[in-house]
């Protein structure tokens, strides 16, 4: 069965002023598949996930060298329009970040900037987005009130229909649990599990466990460095190289 | 529970399993003698020991399951905990196999043996032997020691036709001969499967060591 | 001592302190609405001034006023706005930027007579506008220009990050993020700009005499010259014509300012909608 390609990332290095935060890391990101991003703190995972979208050009003083290519383009070439790619490829933070709008104005706030008018059209959008994201029954009496006034969960949630809407490819998620419940951690992962039939998925987390429950591919970091990429099962269950081992049983940071 | 604290547990949990692994070669021991030496009252207690040997079993399981939910252990970890599961179940069906041939002896005390018992004590010689070497290999990570079982297998089993041979000819020259000569080979039988116990023990901790699943019984 | 009395202690001082405050500010509007509040009438606020202001009303005053801040409102909003934004949102850090703040806050610690003096000898004689809304309007507009380009920074800088990232990575143009979802929540940031230059531009009283005169009349175009009700004051004051209809004109000044004041802030809170009522009492974080 051939697994097709996402990303194909060669020699990426990212630095900050004169720190390097990423080393020459090469891999493949496959399509209609989460691959989960694992490794100590300060090990590059959250710093290689913004090289995705370009969201490192926000910092001052970043400097990346190598490429990045996305169905085969390189996503830092000179031609890029960064707004045409962080709509394809986009982003969940780490707390949820709705803005301050009424639920409906979120999740229509892409889609219209991107120029999408009409009511209808925007009305339908709106429903489908949180629909899949699975939000749609507990807001839809509600779509006008405050986008603020929703539980975490929900609004993690919100921030992914808001995200939907814009029709992405790749969704990256930079640990999108580590402020939520158990409860509302489990529903997000049984949706992540849903949306990887249609897109594809790059997670950071801190939680080895929820890597191996949502992951189909897991990427070990460590000093801006990739020591190990391998199916999620294998990984975990018999890691190649003892530095990978050494950290997911603990056995260090 | 801290990390080191979850290590103290696994070495514990090592420490119980090679204590069921010695009560467990205790009472084969016990069984073989007490058939060979026609001896009522050891036989008696080996079938009262399994009880303990039971107990010592749900104990490691128990505590093998808490540690699998509470530390969701990875890798070599989760495969240490896996073994430990398939192992003393291994260890208990050897302990059956001594109580079944302790039930023998005390059926067969009291009668006059058709022929000297020598096969079926050296049977019972080299399978205590595998269970030493397997659980030796299983506190050392000895692959080596493991995969000799391979062979010693094979032996036992080579063994345990030829006391099949020789008691079919028994019964077939004298049909007064089969009572006992089927008992006896059901002994043998039990012995040989308690070596085939002990090769899994040994397939059980290469997958422990190395991730991979090998039949060392082939 | 010990923390206990030292507590007590400060509490007390601190609280004086709070009350002498409040108290002299009472005190002055008291005393001016006190002096002035008994003569004034709806005849008063409609009616146009006779002999010089000793008799009739201040209406052509209210309107020369009102002209005079709209003009400063209408030329200083989009300038701040626009500066504010550039510096918050668009410039990178260095020199450029500290240069230009420093330039803004120097800007607001000059006194409003040199404001005055500028606009005289540039707006009234060199661009030959005379006494006039626009030559005072635009002053005042340069003289409110620092303090709203301050407020309207930090209340961009108070928008939180998380919108902004949220905005770009959803596609959309550093543009379409500031307009869409920065300004909107700086708003009450920006209203209270516009009140304190609002309270600004309605008392300066040398430099709008300075640029656009004295003459009483209601302005019929921005080349009118025009008397606002500062000024007004001023003359009725220190020209001996009436104390009387001195402290009327500034009861007005008064109530006006807190009415400009209570209408920002209102219009300020209500235009943004998803504002929680009180930012402490967040939901728990459940499914």
């Amino acid at each position: 069965m051939v697994q097709t390609i996402k990303f194909s990332i060669d020699g990426l290095s990212v630095a900050y002023h004169d720190f390097w935060a990423l080393s020459e890391v090469s891999l493949e990101i496959p399509a209609h598949r989460v691959t989960a991003l694992i490794g100590p703190s300060g090990c590059g995972k959250s710093t290689f996930l913004k090289t995705l979208n370009r969201m490192n050009d926000l910092v001052d003083g970043a400097k990346v060298k190598g490429a990045v290519l996305l169905d085969g383009q390189d996503i830092y070439g000179r031609e890029v329009d960064v707004a045409r790619l962080r709509k394809r490829v986009g982003m969940v933070f780490q707390r949820p970040n709705p803005f301050p709008m009424s639920v409906y104005d979120n999740v229509a706030y892409g889609p219209r900037v991107h120029g999408t008018r009409g009511r209808a059209t925007l009305d339908a959008l709106v429903e489908r987005s949180l629909r899949s994201a699975a939000l749609w029954d507990e807001v839809k009496d509600r779509l006008g009130r405050p986008a603020l006034d929703l539980s975490g969960g929900q609004q993690q949630r919100l921030v992914i229909a808001r995200l939907l809407a814009v029709e992405p490819e790749v969704l990256l998620m930079d640990e999108p649990a580590s402020s939520l419940d158990p409860i509302s951690t489990a529903k997000l992962e049984e949706l992540i599990h849903r949306l990887k039939q249609q897109y594809t998925v790059v997670i950071v987390t801190h939680n080895l466990q929820q890597a191996a429950r949502i992951s189909d591919y897991t990427a070990f970091f460590l000093g801006g460095r990739l020591i190990e990429l391998d199916g999620t099962a294998k990984l975990f269950t018999t890691p190649v190289d003892k530095r990978t081992e050494d950290y997911i049983t603990g056995r260090f940071g | 529970m801290s990390r080191s604290a979850f290590h103290v547990e696994l070495q514990e949990l090592q420490n119980a399993i090679l204590k069921m692994g010695a009560l467990v070669e205790n009472a084969i021991a016990g069984a073989v003698q007490a058939l060979v030496k026609q001896d009522n009252r050891a036989a008696q207690a080996v079938i009262n020991g399994d009880d303990g040997i039971d107990q010592m079993q749900l104990e490691i399981e128990g505590r093998s399951l808490r540690l699998l939910a509470l530390q969701q252990p990875l890798a070599k970890d989760l495969r240490f905990i896996g073994t430990a599961l398939k192992i003393v179940t291994d260890l208990e069906r050897i302990g059956d196999h001594a109580v079944d041939i302790a039930r023998i002896a005390l059926r067969l005390a009291g009668e006059a043996y058709i022929k000297p018992l020598i096969d079926i004590p050296r049977m019972a010689e080299l399978a205590r032997g595998m269970l030493r070497d397997s659980l030796t290999a299983y506190v050392h990570e000895d692959l080596e020691l493991a995969q000799g079982l391979a062979d010693a297998d094979h032996t036992v089993d080579s063994l345990y036709h030829q006391v099949f041979r020789e008691l079919l000819v028994f019964m077939m020259e004298d049909p007064r001969t089969i009572r006992q000569a089927t008992h006896l080979l059901f002994v043998a039988q039990h012995l040989e499967r308690v070596a085939d116990h002990a090769t899994n023990l040994g397939e059980w901790l290469i997958y422990m060591v190395t991730g991979q699943r090998k039949d060392l019984n082939a | 001592m010990n923390s206990r009395r030292q507590e007590s202690l400060a509490r007390v001082a601190l609280g004086s302190a709070a009350c002498l405050t409040v108290a002299v500010m009472l005190a002055i509007t008291g005393q001016v609405l006190a002096s002035g509040l008994s003569h004034v009438s709806p005849a008063f606020l409609l009616e146009a001034p006779r002999s010089m202001g000793r008799e009739g009303g201040i209406l052509p005053t209210i309107i020369s006023t009102a002209y005079l801040t709209t003009v400063a409102l209408a030329v200083a909003s989009p300038l701040s706005i626009g500066a504010a934004v550039y510096l918050a949102e668009y410039a990178r850090r260095g020199r450029l930027v500290q240069g230009i703040r420093f330039a803004t806050e120097s800007l607001a610690g000059v006194p409003s007579i040199i404001f005055g003096l500028f606009g005289f000898s540039v707006f009234v004689l060199k661009l030959g506008m005379g006494w006039s809304v626009l030559s005072g309007g635009l002053t005042l507009a340069l003289m409110i220009l620092p303090t709203m380009v301050r407020a309207t920074e930090e209340a961009l800088q108070s928008v939180p990050a998380r919108y902004r990232e949220g905005s770009l990575a959803l596609g959309a143009s550093r543009w379409q993020t500031v307009t869409r979802v920065v300004l909107p929540s700086a708003l009450p940031g920006i209203a209270t700009g516009v009140i304190l230059s609002v309270g600004r531009a309605v008392g300066e009283t040398a430099a709008v005499l300075l640029t656009a005169g004295s003459a009483l009349g209601v302005p019929q175009s921005l080349g009118d010259p025009a008397r606002s009700m500062a000024v007004h004051l001023y003359i009725l004051a220190s020209e001996g014509i009436s104390m009387d209809r001195a402290y009327a004109t500034g009861s007005v000044l008064v109530i006006l300012v807190v009415l400009v004041n209570a209408a920002t802030n209102y219009l300020g809170r209500r235009r943004v909608p998803g504002r929680r009522k009180h930012a402490w009492s967040r939901p728990s974080s459940s499914a």
